[in-house]
């Protein structure tokens, strides 16, 4: 009769066994989301800053807009190798300024009459945007990833290893007034 | 990309995905839809053949999916030989080939929720597989409010909002409706006629005071219900102002509302987005609509259509009366209507798609087979075989 009980025992044990490495193979997977969307996020924030970059230096804006968009652009370009938080207050300030200097339809809508100043706000939206959507995908896999973290079997077996939980990216990326459609 | 609902049947998911595919392609892009075929001849050259669909009851109502081991190494065969970029399925937690896309896809997904679900919840938290699937999505949509409502309730997380395509160039320009010959005094009613929340009562008992002051304005309604019994409901002095169409196809549809002055939106409400408001302005008809929130959303809070109070038909019959006097209005409108239908465009709809293609493909990685599923996976193409 305790064969049964060892059989229980084994069972029991596999179960538990199959469950903490499905769970550790989410973890790994989410981790790996985390990292390709960051990624992601990385290419996308250099591209709105190169075209921000770009926009200041074509003379299409007014001197002021573009002497502060340029200095917040190279600060953001240059907070890429340090702190994340102080990366992330970099990219918000140029956004900032951003949304600062292109707050009115009907002034940008002029702007847009030069061609070239039009393909350009035409891709630095669609740059906002990108950073917008890349933003969010991120900041799911990370919510989805600290839930499992969080979970008392996971830190108790150490399934994480030596990761750190990971943190959302909150950081400000409206879409400048002036540049069109966002949604609310 | 992956459609869960049988093809041969038309419905809005299946005409998202159709219509996502066609202007993806005409941009260049290589694009395989996977979908459950009843009739294989058919539709062979349109999709990838994912099984017969079988009839199964799914939130609410009667839906064609196909699901089971043998869909499961369909799906997993569709992955292994596409090679594909990215995998982008659609309805993502109805039980069928998009859910086992999912489980048996490594690399970048992208999911559209098109429908609110009170199921998904019990599906999310009970099925454990389930959810390590939904965790393997690495872009989420959803085409309205209230889908994305559901996916935030049930699932967790956000997504971004991609409103449903039309594709405007369809409906400019479709021709006279046949059966439609009133110029400049011609309304219109489109839905369901035994369904009360499509509102047809609240403008039948707006057609009197209509009439009183337009004699000649006469009201078209289209739409699927017992038309007898519409018939036997009217009253006799406003029953010679009306004409029943029936059921129409997309194309009559495009006909009627272009044969119209003014189409009637007289919804009472559960409108998620009001896609037959935007199809009336790419047709070039004047919109009046009550004043549900997607309706005033789609119209631009009455700059592209005009609103009147919910559920009264007094006010309903004021605005169209001024509509039907004014023809300038009207003219002003539906320009104003063309213009924020671009919106909604199909074009504009698959940039933000595109948007959303490239930050989840960002780091070059493809789609392959998960192999952490395989124990299950070949566990099931074995049984798969084996049954056969």
């Amino acid at each position: 009769m305790n064969w049964w009980l060892i059989a229980l025992a084994v069972v029991v044990i596999v179960l538990f066994a199959w469950y903490l490495s499905t769970t550790a193979g989410r973890l790994d997977r989410l981790h790996r989301r985390i990292e390709t969307s960051t990624f992601a996020l990385d290419a996308q924030l250099l591209r709105r800053s190169s075209i921000a970059i770009e926009l200041s230096v074509a003379e299409v804006l007014d001197p002021a807009s573009s002497e502060l968009i340029a200095e917040t652009a190279h600060d953001a370009r240059q907070s890429i190798d340090g702190d994340v938080l102080q990366r992330i207050a970099a990219e918000s300030a140029l956004s900032e300024v951003l949304m600062q200097a292109l707050d009115d339809v009907d002034e940008v809508n002029l702007l847009r009459e030069d061609p070239l100043a039009a393909d350009l706000l035409d891709e630095l939206s669609s740059s906002i945007r990108r950073v917008e959507l890349c933003r969010r995908f991120l900041n799911d896999a990370v919510l989805a990833c600290s839930a499992i973290h969080e979970h008392r079997l996971v830190r108790w077996f150490r399934l994480a290893g030596h990761t750190p939980v990971p943190t959302t990216w909150e950081m400000d990326d409206r879409q400048p007034q002036g540049l069109g459609f966002t949604e609310s | 990309m992956v459609c869960p609902y049988a093809w041969d049947v038309p419905g809005g998911v299946r005409s998202h995905v159709a219509d996502l595919a066609a202007e993806l392609r005409e941009r260049g892009h290589f694009v395989d839809i996977l979908a459950p075929l009843d009739d294989d001849s058919a539709l062979a050259d349109e999709v990838t053949n994912g099984g017969k669909p079988i009839a199964v009851r799914y939130n609410g109502s009667v839906a064609r999916l196909n699901f089971g081991l043998r869909a499961t190494r369909q799906a997993r065969r569709w992955i292994q030989n596409g090679n594909f970029d990215l995998i982008h399925v659609h309805e993502p937690v109805a039980p069928g080939l998009s859910l086992l896309c999912i489980w048996v896809a490594d690399g970048p997904i992208v999911a559209t929720w098109h429908s609110s679900n009170p199921h998904s919840r019990i599906l999310a938290s009970v099925n454990r597989l389930a959810q390590t699937a939904m965790e393997k999505i690495s872009g989420r949509i959803a085409v309205s409010e209230d889908a994305r409502r559901t996916l935030v309730a049930h699932v967790g997380g956000d997504a971004v909002l991609i409103p449903n395509g039309v594709r405007v160039q369809a409906f400019a320009h479709p021709g006279f409706h046949p059966a439609m010959n009133n110029p400049g005094h011609s309304l219109l009613f489109l839905g369901r006629l035994d369904e009360p929340r499509k509102g047809l009562s609240v403008l039948l008992e707006a057609m009197p005071a209509i009439i009183a002051a337009d004699p000649h304005v006469h009201l078209y309604v289209a739409g699927p219900g017992d038309l007898e019994d519409i018939q036997d409901d009217m009253a006799p002095e406003i029953r010679d102002h009306v004409t029943l169409l029936g059921l129409v196809t997309e194309q009559e549809k495009a006909q009627a509302l272009y044969s119209a002055d003014v189409y009637v939106a007289p919804n009472t409400g559960a409108e998620s987005f009001g896609i037959v408001l935007i199809e009336a302005m790419a047709a070039g008809t004047a919109v009046l609509a009550a004043d549900l929130p997607a309706f005033a959303r789609v119209l631009s809070n009455g700059r592209a259509g005009r609103l009147f109070p919910n559920e009264d038909p007094q006010a309903l019959a004021d605005a169209a009366v001024a509509l039907l006097a004014d023809p300038q209005e009207r003219q002003r409108l539906v320009a104003a209507g063309s213009e924020r239908v671009r919106r909604f465009d199909w074009g504009v709809v698959v940039d933000d798609v595109l948007a959303v293609y490239d930050s989840v493909t960002a780091s070059g990685e493809r789609v392959t087979e998960d192999l952490r599923g395989q124990i299950m996976g070949r566990f099931s193409s074995g049984l798969g075989q084996g049954g056969r």
